[in-house]
């Protein structure tokens, strides 16, 4: 059983510097302490008085260390949130932050919704009334954005994943419910050993869905870099460049890349989340027209845009298109191809941009040629640059809501080894009935879907009962 | 001319099953009250199944009674048969359930009521509420803006009194269709009580109109049983009140039977479908889900090649057979025709027609939980009338109606049960909290700690609130504190009592097919053992007291299950930090404008007496819960 300390990173989440994990609660300090070993590996958290900070260390549970860290302990009611609090400062870095935040979760607490500091300090009177307004709004903007980008986030295949064990367990629900309540029509006999083999093979694809989102592919973390240009402008060539492989095909052909294509890349501890996409022009075949409409839509979502310019061919209405769609998104622009004769140069560029939209959201221009590998380091270094000045960042919201979804996983699978342990048990149905209900809710944390009617709908739509 | 004009406290309209309750419990407590009907011998009318409990219903039952209402004790004396369902599974979803002597049960409430001291029975039709409205009240927490003074009846005479229950069924407008054939009346043919609705209206009240259906009765004498499977009751009849004696109820049962469709059945249902008003349109009316008419089953469940059918009968005193699990719309001519196709109906006579009936009700989000209108005072209601179905469900909400009703007129806090003290609570939070587009049926799946909301444990939970009401005797109620002493001393001493390794307990354990111990273990550590139990340990247990039946079954579910008990606490503990934050009734959502629209919307819609209710509201996000919370503490600072 949880219980109400809530905890979460407390720094924006970016690779310099300190990082901070905030624990608020009653069991604050309690459930630090768990993770927290001091240099001698003796003194217990619980002895520091109020407002110090100590030098230590973050352990596992077998006690391999984690993290060199200083540790501050405030006690109530001299905090933020008025509770008791502790704050871990660690070396930043996500990975640590998240490794940390989640030992932290293990040992009992749970992640804060969003604005939950802010709403409990207003709550326990630590922030002033006439700020209500103003806490009001936070709390439902920050919610509003996780929402979005839980489900914006959400990988098709892992959405339908959780929604299909989500039926699968909604299914046995039913069954058990409607034989509680119409036993006469119908009977649960043989039912232990069907529901044994249901509930081990949901616990089976649950734990599939925990290691892969160690990682990180339930959300697409890292910032959303998206690839346009003109069919055979080189994207693909770039893209490839970037990873260092071959994965998106690449031919002479224009419109060979027809869906996008998306990577994990890594530039010196920054994830860049990239997407390349189908060539921009206008097309008659079918399937091109679906790649087409894809890319400006992702696009639409990207934090970053890398458009990739033939220098060598003739400016068009594709390419004006192109400015149009990206107009308001931060963009680096890659004169490709310029190892060939240039028709179009960074100045002839600069001006259609001027012409077309009012706003310049152009970080850089860079002369490239994907073939001969030239420019490429000045793309990554400009790319570094831009995250290290703040003018791209990662989404706080997105990586908390990951480590939420993970949260919820855990605790479905909790749930779904209860009802296995209760069937061993040879407990009666309504016990373990309760079990699948929280497996059942969890999983809808995820996808945004509320418990609500579902389960009587269901009792009703597959089962035939009543007088 | 001069008409008839009384003075009374109460006036209750409808004599169902809620309107019994509500017009007892209003009686008890002092209250000078009028219950109306519009035919005396129709009082506590069952005018379809048989039968009183079930599942979830059979712990509605347990509940009024351990409250003070009468529904347990009535069918304890005209019950015919009666079983335990669910007996195999957990001891949560364990539900009585008796067939009833119909007539019996109707005349035993009767006299009831005719006996009840302040109570007076009037024949006649209400068809107007009179009420007076009112600028400003000076409660802070009240937004009403009308409050009832009084009803008229049919002939014009006029009843003043401070309260009035609202217990209509399903007589408002009523209709009952026979396939083509449409009657303008009440269930079996009664007065339907076409008035009532537009008074309603005029006073502001949103109105929705439900259908139900129940089967045909047959000739007892034309059915051929043996051709059915013969249905017993239970040997060792269990009664549904605390207060019955067990032995008063060990009678000899009349039997049901059970046979089944066949795919002839359907097939003469799937011909006659455009004949069915509901599947040609001419019902308007949305029915329960619950209940499916037969032409339902075989539409939604095609697949199925039969489904089963009950025949039970309607009491001692009439041949008269209900068949259960068939209940129709379809014409006469059809109805025979199906029926008949059923082994041992192949020669059956009908005896009443089965129809479908449609009828006036509100939309329940009109009542605070204390089933109280929030737009007028002193206006009550329960049963079908606030859109839900079942005898049962109706007798509940009539009990706590009339509870409030008094409790108002006395200037005493009501009474509200939550989620984790009754199902009677669940029934009453749902209907006032969720979109209900059906007529609501109690199930157990709805109650979220059904483990703590037990048949067995009823009068643990409730008893208390209904003799500090009035509605429980003294020496009942201190019967309940005994019985929970003992409970609570036995489970201690079972707690300490320890088991040593010695040999003897060793070969106990072993013959039981249990494992032997490694070191010592309490009793109740070994209780908790799937193949041991209080009775078999018995055997190794020397000091044990003589203890009552009833006070063993606690102790054995309470050490049994204790694991899982607790973590229902637990819930139930969180679950209550949110209801005892309290909304005042006059907030106003427009001021609050971090809410979405959806949730904002909905909230003045429903205008929700907690922060837990506001949440179980569908389009209400835990988001703007925080918000809600936050302007909460605003809000009362600034009014402090």
């Amino acid at each position: 059983m949880k219980t109400d300390t809530i905890a979460a990173i407390a720094t924006a989440i970016s690779e310099s510097g300190i990082g901070i994990i905030r624990v608020s609660g009653e069991d604050a300090v309690i459930i630090a302490d768990k993770i927290y070993r001091n240099s001698k590996h003796k003194k217990s958290l619980l002895k520091y008085d109020s407002h110090t900070i100590h030098y230590g260390f973050i352990v596992e549970e077998d006690e391999t260390i984690v993290d060199e860290v200083m540790i501050s302990v405030m006690m109530a009611p001299r905090s933020y949130t008025t509770e008791n609090t502790v704050e871990i400062n660690c070396h930043g870095g996500i990975l640590m932050m998240r490794k940390i935040l989640e030992l932290i979760l293990k040992a009992g607490a749970r992640i804060a919704e969003p604005g939950e500091f802010t709403k409990r300090a207003f709550l326990n009177g630590r922030i002033d009334l006439s700020k209500a307004e103003a806490v009001m709004d936070i709390i439902q903007a920050k919610n509003e954005f996780a929402l979005q980008s839980s489900v914006k986030q959400l990988e098709g295949s892992v959405s339908n994943k959780i929604k299909n064990l989500r039926q699968e367990i909604l299914y046995e629900i039913a069954f058990i419910e409607s034989a509680l309540d119409d036993p006469e029509h119908i009977s649960l006999e043989g039912y232990h050993d069907r529901l044994t083999v249901k509930a081990n093979h949901i616990i089976n694809e649950l734990g599939k869905l925990l290691d892969s989102a160690d990682n990180g592919k339930i959300l697409k973390e890292g910032i959303c870099t998206v690839i346009v240009g003109k069919p055979n402008a080189g994207k693909s060539s770039l893209l490839n460049l970037l990873i260092g492989e071959e994965k998106a095909i690449v031919t002479d052909i224009a419109g060979t890349t027809r869906d996008a294509l998306e990577e994990f890349i890594n530039l010196d501890g920054i994830t860049l989340n990239i997407f390349d996409t189908a060539g921009i022009r206008n097309t008659d075949d079918q399937v091109e027209k679906i790649g087409v409409e894809r890319a400006r839509r992702i696009s639409s979502d990207a934090d970053l845009i890398l458009y990739v310019v033939d220098a060598s061919t003739q400016f068009d209405e594709s390419d004006e298109d192109i400015i149009r769609m990206i107009q308001d998104k931060k963009s680096i622009i890659l004169l490709n191809k310029s190892d060939l004769d240039e028709v179009v140069d960074e100045k002839f560029i600069l001006d259609k941009i001027k012409k077309i939209s009012n706003r310049d959201n152009v970080y850089r221009i860079i002369k490239t040629s994907a073939k001969e590998d030239k420019g490429i380091e000045m793309l990554t270094d400009s790319i570094k640059e831009m995250f290290f000045h703040g003018s791209i960042s990662y989404n706080d919201e997105i990586y908390i809501t990951n480590m939420r979804h993970k949260e919820e996983i855990r605790d479905a699978k909790e749930s779904m080894l209860q009802v296995v342990n209760s069937l061993e048990m040879d407990m009666p149905e309504d016990f373990y009935s309760i079990d699948l209900m929280s497996a059942y809710s969890s999983l809808g944390m995820i996808i945004g879907e509320e418990v609500g009617d579902d389960l009587v709908n269901e009792i009703f739509s597959k089962f035939c009962m009543g007088k | 001319m001069s008409e008839i004009r009384e003075k009374v406290d109460v006036c209750v309209v409808g004599a169902g099953h809620a309107g019994c309750e509500a017009a007892l419990a209003c009686a008890r407590l002092g209250l000078e009250t009028v219950i109306f009907t519009v035919s005396v011998d129709s009082i506590a009318l069952m005018p379809c199944n048989p039968n009183v409990g079930g599942t979830s219903k059979g712990h509605l039952v347990r509940e009024i009674d351990a409250l003070g209402g009468e529904m347990g004790k009535n069918i304890d004396k005209t019950f015919i048969q009666s079983k335990m369902l669910n007996k195999s599974k957990g001891p949560a979803v364990h539900s009585l359930r008796a067939q009833a002597d119909k007539a019996d049960y109707s005349r035993a409430m009767r006299k009831v009521l005719e006996n009840q001291e302040h109570l007076t029975i009037k024949q006649a039709e209400v068809c107007e509420l009179i009420w007076e409205t009112f600028d400003s009240f000076s409660e802070s927490d009240c937004i009403a803006t009308k409050k009832i003074t009084g009803v008229k009846t049919f002939t014009g005479a006029v009843y003043e009194c401070k309260a009035v229950i609202l217990c209509t069924g399903t007589y408002l407008k009523a209709r009952c269709l026979c396939g083509e054939a449409i009657t303008y009346t009440g269930p079996n043919g009664l007065q339907a009580a076409n008035h009532l609705t537009d008074s309603l209206l005029d006073l502001g009240i949103e109105i929705q109109r439900f259908k139900t259906g129940t089967p045909a009765r047959m000739d007892g004498n034309t059915i051929d049983y043996s051709k059915m499977e013969e249905q017993f009751g239970d040997e060792r009849v269990v009664p549904f009140s605390f207060s019955t004696n067990p032995e008063d109820v060990q009678i000899d049962q009349a039997s049901c039977w059970l046979t089944y469709t066949n795919e002839k059945t359907h097939e003469i249902i799937r011909a006659n479908l455009d004949r069915s008003p509901i599947y040609a349109g001419i019902i308007e009316g949305t029915g329960p889900r619950y209940c499916p008419s037969i032409e339902d089953k075989v539409v939604k469940f095609a697949d199925k090649e039969r489904h089963q059918v009950f025949i039970e009968p309607e009491g001692l005193h009439t041949n008269e057979m209900y068949v259960g699990g068939m209940s129709s719309s379809l014409p006469e001519d059809v109805q025979l025709a199906m029926y008949r196709t059923v082994p041992g109906l192949e020669n059956c006579k009908i005896v009443r027609n089965a129809y479908a009936i449609e009828y006036d009700c509100i939309n329940p989000r009109q009542l605070y939980p204390t089933l109280e209108f929030k737009d007028v005072k002193g206006l009550f209601s329960g049963g079908q009338f606030n859109g839900s179905s079942g005898y049962e469900e109706a007798a509940a909400q009539g009990l706590i109606a009339g509870m409030n009703a008094a409790l108002t007129i006395f200037g005493k806090e009501t009474i509200v049960l939550d989620r984790s003290q009754a199902y009677i609570g669940v029934l009453i939070d749902d209907l006032v909290t969720k979109d209900n587009l059906e007529p609501y049926r109690m199930m157990t799946s709805r109650a979220e700690y059904r483990l703590l909301l037990r048949q067995d444990n009823a009068d643990l939970r409730l008893r208390k609130i209904g003799y500090e009401i009035g509605l429980v005797p003294k020496e009942v109620y201190e019967a309940t504190v005994r019985k929970k002493q003992l409970i609570d001393e036995e489970i201690e001493r079972l707690k300490n009592t320890v088991i040593g390794a010695a040999k003897e307990n060793q070969e106990f354990l072993i013959s039981h097919g249990s494992a032997a111990l490694k070191t010592a273990a309490t009793l109740a550590e070994l209780m908790c053992r799937p193949e041991l139990s209080y009775e078999i340990l018995s055997e190794i247990d020397l000091n044990r007291k003589l203890l009552p039946d009833d006070v063993i079954e606690q102790v054995e579910i309470e050490v049994k299950y204790e694991g899982y008990i607790e973590r229902q606490y637990r819930q139930v503990e969180q679950y209550k930090k949110m209801e005892k934050k309290r909304i005042p009734a006059d907030l106003d959502y427009h001021d609050i404008s971090s809410l979405r629209l959806e949730a904002r919307q909905k909230l003045i819609a429903y205008k929700p007496v907690s922060v837990g209710q506001a949440s179980r509201i569908s389009g209400v996000s835990p988001a703007d819960i925080s918000v809600l919370l936050v302007y909460l503490e605003h809000y009362n600072m600034h009014n402090k």
